[in-house]
């Protein structure tokens, strides 16, 4: 499974990392539910550290597209919610 | 995948494909998806360079700012030194301000650097995708006639497509970034200029209301410093003062401080500022 970390890169995830990774995810979301900004960050801190410890960075010249998308390391909790309404985070 | 990571494919995908979507045959799709690529990289450029000169600019008024700290540390001082706590006061607390503004401004600035460095790295790994890209799209127009061209079209196209979103959001959170530092910069610099209160147009340049006052405290000084010298001399003259006239046109102020020498109050006064 190829994921893409935005603002980092691309990374191919071993299938046994896979339900780690999942689990992470879900803790996320409920964190951005409750509007925990101390879980959101460290749920989400721990799922970037699983795709850079158990991932192999994909080079710059392959253009594989990927099976899940990340927003940036480094985003709010804030940003995170707008992630799920409206529009989201992306510029048109 | 109900996570943040399956909500944020979701979007991407959909906003990928919505511009892929644009061009009729395949060829074209990758044609179309070079020079929108191509395009993105252009605004990247513009968009460092936008990040570079905001903070610039705010790195110049933070330099402002260093000398406020410095300026309103001395007139305090000034203005104990006159006697006048309330002005000190005043200035000190100005000074507070301005210094917890600077420090936020500091970090800010920090996180700017740091957000210009990112977009740095995404145009140069843009830039070697785009290559790749290129290479890659002419390789697969030539074959177009097999039957898996379209699926690795559709596979390059969207790969870079992702690419292309990824650069797009680290851009407009930069940007993002810069237009929130603006308006911050903007309001310390109506705090800068709150120190001139109610009578900015009658103030010289560079000088505020506690410029203002501590000059009035200076001119109130050198009129009792003239004042006592007066009373001096006059009391020194007494009956000899026709000749204390006709020599002070010869020399103006010599001989009244000659005669006034030996009284304490002239001698004294000479050395207040």
């Amino acid at each position: 499974m190829i994921v893409r970390i935005f603002s980092d890169g691309q990374y191919r995830i071993p299938a046994d990392a896979q339900a780690r990774l999942h689990e992470l995810d879900i803790a996320t979301v409920n964190a951005i539910d409750a509007g925990d900004e101390a879980s959101f960050s460290s749920s989400y801190k721990a799922l970037v550290e699983l795709i850079h410890t158990n991932g192999e960075r994909l080079a710059d010249e392959e253009l594989e597209p990927s099976d899940l998308m990340l927003p940036p390391a480094d985003i709010t909790l804030e940003e995170a919610r707008e992630e799920f309404t409206g529009e989201g985070l992306l510029p048109d | 995948m109900a996570g943040l990571t399956g909500r944020m494919s979701t979007i991407v995908k959909a906003k990928v494909s919505k511009v892929l979507d644009r061009a009729e045959d395949p060829a074209e799709t990758l044609d179309y998806s070079y020079s929108k690529q191509l395009e993105l990289l252009q605004n990247v450029k513009k968009g460092i360079a936008d990040v570079v000169t905001s903070k610039k600019r705010l790195q110049l008024q933070e330099a402002q700012m260093q000398q406020q700290v410095v300026k309103l540390d001395t007139q305090a001082r000034q203005a104990l030194a006159a006697n006048r706590e309330d002005l000190a006061r005043v200035a000190l607390e100005r000074k507070q301000s301005v210094q917890t503004e600077l420090q936020s401004m500091d970090s800010q600035i920090a996180e700017l650097e740091a957000q210009q460095q990112k977009l740095i790295d995404s145009e140069a790994a843009m830039r070697a995708k785009l290559e790749a890209f290129r290479t890659k799209k002419e390789v697969i127009k030539a074959q177009y006639s097999a039957a898996e061209a379209q699926v690795r079209i559709s596979e390059a196209a969207t790969g870079v497509g992702e690419q292309m979103a990824d650069v797009g959001l680290a851009m407009q959170r930069a940007l993002d970034k810069t237009e929130n530092m603006k308006a911050r910069a903007a309001a310390v610099g109506e705090l800068e200029d709150s120190g001139t209160f109610d009578d900015l147009t009658q103030l010289g340049p560079g000088k505020d209301d506690i410029d203002r006052q501590l000059e009035a405290i200076g001119a109130g000084g050198a009129v009792d410093d003239e004042l006592s010298k007066m009373k001096a001399e006059l009391g020194a003259g007494g009956a000899s003062a026709p000749a204390a006239i006709e020599a002070s046109t010869g020399a103006t102020t010599a001989p009244a401080e000659a005669d006034a020498a030996p009284g304490e109050e002239a001698g004294g006064s000479g050395d207040t500022p």
